[in-house]
C-alpha cells in the first residue's frame, strides 16, 4: 500500500466548491447536497464513506449532469475540471465531458447494461460517440478492451448480450465502457457492492491495476472501510449532504476526528464484534433535510452535542497537517465539528477501539 | 423458434376444434330459426321443404360434423383451385349462407377488403401517431404536452367509437358538407378522381378508428418509456456521454416497444370485433355489417363461421405476439 507522497503536489484533475444540490418536490425542497467541497488529483484515489442516505450518489451525479431535472437542480457552487468550470457548460458541451473525460461506473451491472443491445456495441457507443471512429475501428478496440478488463475470448462475446454474462463480467464490461476513452477521472459508486466476495476483491485488484496502467484519477464510493483502507489515498466522510471529515486514509484511520467518522469506524467487526452497528442502534437513518442545514446535523446521534451544535453549522477546517506533509494547502486533516479541540487526536485512536 | 412455431400450432389444434363445438352449439342453441323472417301466409309443406333444402332439419352434430368437414378440407380445396386454377373441390357442397345462398366464404372475402382498407388505414394511423406521442409525453413527463395528450386520450379513450362517429358526420357531413356521410362500397378506385373520393368517404371512419386507437396506444407507449426512461441503463447511456436522441430512440424506445408491439398483436382481433360498430355508423359494407346482418336473419352458418374465424384470429395473433417477443427480447429463447 502506498500513498500520497510524490502526488501530493500535481494540481488537482477535479476541483469542487462549495457544491449545493436540491431535489426540488414542489411541496418539499431536499437539500441533499449542502455546500460539499472536494478534491482529485491525477492518479490519487479518493475513497468517499458514509451511511446510506448521506448524499455520495447524488453528489457525483451533480458534477456531470446525470441528475434528471426536474427534481434535482444544482443551486450553487463551482467544479472545475483542469481548471474550468463544467457546470457553466450547455448540456450538450457536457455530454462531451461524460464518458470521454469522466467515466462512470455504477453499483448494479445487472441493471446497468443494455438488456436488448449486444455488449460490443455497447461499448463502441463512446468510441463512436467521442473518438470519432466508425463501426469497424470501434470495434476493432472494443474487443481490445474487453481483453484489458480481462474477459476471455472477447471477440466472441462482443455479440453477446448481457444477460450472457455473469455479474462479475457485467461489471467487467461496465469498467471497459467507462475507460474506452482514456478518461482523466473514473467515478465508481459502490462498484462492488452488488457482487460476491471472491468476485469484489477481483474487481478491486482489477480497477488497482488499471489505475497504474491508465494513470487516472478515481472517485471510488463504498461502505466497506476495509475497502477503503486498501486502496484509498485519501478519505472522505459524507453525512447529511455534508463532508463532515476528509484525510489522507492513515491519518483518518489512526486518527478519526469527527464523532460520526468515530461511530462509522465502530462499526467495523473487525475492531471490536460486540459493538458491531452500534451507531445504527442509536437512532435509525441520518436526516433527510427539508432546509439548508443550519445546525449540526449529526447532533441527535451524538454524545458531544451541546447547545453550540444546534445553532451553528460547523465548517470543515483543517486541524492538522497531512503526515506525509507537503506545503499544498488542500492537503490536510479536515473536520467539520464544534468539538474538535476538545477531542485530543493522539487519543482518537484509543476511543476508536474501545470506546 | 420454428419448431416452437410449429409446436404451438399444433397445440392450438385441439383448443380450436374444442372452440368451434362450443360456438356451433351456443349458437346452435340461440332462439330462432331461419324461417321466422318468411311470411306466414307460406303454406307449411312449402316452408318444410324450405328448410330440407337448406339441411336446417338434420340433428345438430351432424350438421356440425359437416361443417367442419367443409370448414377445414373442402373450403381449403376452393380456396387453392381459385389461386391455382385447380379443381380440387371437384364440386363437393361449401358452406352455405342460408340468407343469400351462395358460399359463406365468398361473401368473407367480398367483404374482407373494405374492412381491411378501413380498419388497417385506421390502425396504422393510430400507431404513427400515438406511438411519437407517447415517447414525447413520457420523456416530458407533466408537462403541458402530456398533460393535454392525457386528457385527449383520456377522452379518445373512453368515448365510444359510435359517438364519435356520429359526432363527426354531424359536424364534417351534414353541417360542413366536407366529407360524404357514408361509405360508398360499389366505388372502385379507377383513377384519380375516384380515388380522391375513397380518400374523402374513408376519412371520417379511419379518424373514428385513428382517434381510439391512438390514445390507447400512446398510454402504453408512455407508460412502457417511463418505465424504461428510469432504468439504470438509460443513465449508463447518458453517463457515457450519448446525446440525448440516442439516449431515447435508441436505449429506451428499444425496450418500450417491446410489450407496446406485444400489446398490438394481441389487441389485433379485437379491432375487427370493435370496428363492427363503426362499419354500421359509417355503412361500410365490411365484415363486421356482415356479422350483423347475418345475426339479424338467424343466418347461422355464417355466423358460426364468422364467429370461428375470429377465434381462430386470437389464437394466431396470440402466437404471433409470443414470437414477436422472442424476437424483440433477446432473453426470450424459445426452445
Ligand atoms: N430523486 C430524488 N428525489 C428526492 N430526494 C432524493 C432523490 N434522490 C436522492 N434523494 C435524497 O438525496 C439524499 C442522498 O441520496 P444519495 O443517493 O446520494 O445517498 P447515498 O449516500 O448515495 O446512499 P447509498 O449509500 O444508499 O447509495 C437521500 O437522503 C435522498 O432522500
Ligand atoms: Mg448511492
Amino acid at each position: 500500500m502506498q500513498q500520497g507522497g510524490d502526488i501530493g503536489a500535481t494540481r488537482p484533475v477535479l476541483d469542487v466548491r462549495r457544491l449545493k444540490t436540491v431535489f426540488n418536490l414542489g411541496s418539499a425542497e431536499v437539500h441533499a447536497v449542502n455546500d460539499v467541497s472536494f478534491h482529485v488529483r491525477r492518479g490519487e484515489l479518493l475513497g468517499v464513506v458514509g451511511e446510506s442516505g448521506s448524499g455520495k450518489s447524488v453528489t457525483m451525479m451533480s458534477l456531470v449532469g446525470l441528475l434528471a431535472s426536474p427534481p434535482a437542480e444544482v443551486r450553487g457552487g463551482e467544479v472545475l475540471l483542469d481548471g474550468i468550470d463544467i457546470l457553466k457548460l450547455t448540456p450538450r458541451a457536457l455530454s462531451d465531458i461524460r464518458g470521454a473525460r469522466i467515466g462512470f461506473v455504477f453499483q448494479d451491472p445487472m441493471t446497468s447494461l443494455n438488456p436488448v443491445l449486444t455488449v460490443g456495441d455497447q461499448l463502441a457507443e463512446p468510441l463512436i460517440r467521442h473518438k470519432g471512429m466508425d463501426r469497424r475501428r470501434a470495434a476493432a478496440r472494443a474487443v481490445e478492451l474487453l481483453e484489458m478488463v480481462g474477459i476471455p475470448d472477447a471477440r466472441a462475446r462482443m455479440s453477446g448480450y448481457p444477460h450472457q454474462f455473469s455479474g462479475g463480467m457485467r461489471q467487467r464490461v461496465m469498467i471497459a465502457i467507462a475507460l474506452a476513452c482514456e478518461p482523466d477521472l473514473l467515478i465508481a459508486d459502490e462498484p462492488t457492492t452488488a457482487l460476491d466476495v471472491t468476485i469484489q476483491a477481483q474487481i478491486i485488484d482489477l480497477m488497482q491495476d488499471l489505475r497504474q496502467k491508465l494513470g487516472m484519477a478515481v472517485i471510488w464510493i463504498t461502505h466497506d472501510l476495509g475497502v477503503v483502507a486498501e486502496i484509498a489515498d485519501r478519505v472522505m466522510v459524507m453525512y447529511g449532504g455534508q463532508v463532515v471529515e476528509e484525510a489522507p486514509v492513515r491519518d483518518l484511520f489512526a486518527a478519526p476526528r469527527h464523532p460520526y467518522t468515530r461511530a462509522l469506524l465502530r462499526t467495523v467487526p473487525a475492531l471490536d464484534g460486540a459493538r458491531l452497528h452500534r451507531l445504527n442502534t442509536i437512532e435509525g437513518q441520518p436526516p433527510i433535510l427539508f432546509e439548508a442545514p443550519g445546525a449540526c446535523s449529526f447532533r441527535h446521534r451524538c454524545d458531544h452535542a451541546d447547545a453550540q451544535c444546534a445553532c451553528v453549522n460547523p465548517d470543515c477546517c483543517k486541524v492538522a497537517a497531512a503526515r506525509d506533509a507537503t506545503d499544498d494547502p488542500k492537503s490536510g486533516h479536515f473536520v467539520a465539528c464544534h468539538h474538535v479541540p476538545a477531542l485530543p487526536g493522539a487519543e482518537a485512536r484509543a476511543v476508536a477501539v474501545d470506546a | 423458434m420454428l419448431t416452437y412455431a410449429l409446436r404451438r400450432l399444433l397445440l392450438a389444434i385441439p383448443t380450436l376444434l374444442l372452440i368451434s363445438l362450443i360456438i356451433f352449439l351456443m349458437v346452435d342453441l340461440a332462439p330462432g330459426s331461419p324461417m321466422s323472417e318468411i311470411p306466414r301466409s307460406i303454406p307449411p309443406e312449402a316452408r318444410q321443404k324450405m328448410i330440407e333444402a337448406l339441411g336446417a332439419d338434420q340433428p345438430v352434430l351432424v350438421r356440425y360434423l359437416l361443417w367442419l368437414r367443409q370448414f377445414f378440407l373442402i373450403e381449403p380445396a376452393y380456396l387453392i383451385d381459385g389461386w391455382f386454377g385447380t379443381s380440387l373441390g371437384g364440386g363437393a357442397q361449401r358452406i352455405l349462407s342460408w340468407q343469400s345462398r351462395a358460399p359463406v366464404f365468398d361473401v368473407i372475402g367480398q367483404r374482407l377488403g373494405q374492412t381491411m382498407t378501413v380498419i388497417g388505414a385506421g390502425y396504422v394511423i393510430a400507431v404513427l401517431i400515438a406511438v411519437p406521442i407517447g415517447v414525447y409525453s413520457a420523456y416530458r413527463h407533466y408537462s403541458w404536452f402530456d398533460q393535454v395528450g392525457t386528457f385527449i386520450a383520456m377522452i379518445g379513450y373512453s368515448v365510444p367509437t359510435f359517438f364519435t362517429g356520429v359526432l363527426l358526420i354531424v359536424i364534417f357531413a351534414v353541417n360542413l358538407g366536407w366529407f360524404p356521410s357514408y361509405y360508398d362500397t360499389s366505388l372502385t378506385v379507377t383513377d384519380f378522381a375516384t380515388f380522391k373520393r375513397q380518400v374523402w368517404q374513408m376519412a371520417l371512419p379511419v379518424t373514428v378508428l385513428a382517434l381510439f386507437h391512438a390514445a390507447e396506444i400512446s398510454r402504453y407507449t408512455r407508460s412502457s418509456m417511463l418505465d424504461n426512461l428510469g432504468q439504470d441503463y438509460v443513465r449508463t447511456a447518458r453517463a457515457k456521454g450519448l446525446l440525448e436522441p440516442q439516449v431515447v430512440l435508441k436505449h429506451a424506445l428499444r425496450n418500450s416497444l417491446i410489450p407496446v408491439v406485444t400489446v398490438l398483436a394481441l389487441g389485433m382481433p379485437s379491432i375487427f370485433g370493435g370496428s363492427i360498430i363503426v362499419e354500421q355508423v359509417f355503412k361500410v359494407n365490411g365484415i363486421g355489417a356482415a356479422l350483423i346482418g347475418a345475426i339479424v336473419a338467424n343466418d347461422l352458418p355464417m355466423v358460426q363461421t364468422l364467429t370461428f374465424i375470429f377465434a381462430v384470429l386470437i389464437v394466431v395473433f396470440n402466437l404471433v405476439a409470443d414470437l414477436l417477443y422472442g424476437m424483440l427480447d433477446p432473453r426470450i429463447r424459445y426452445e
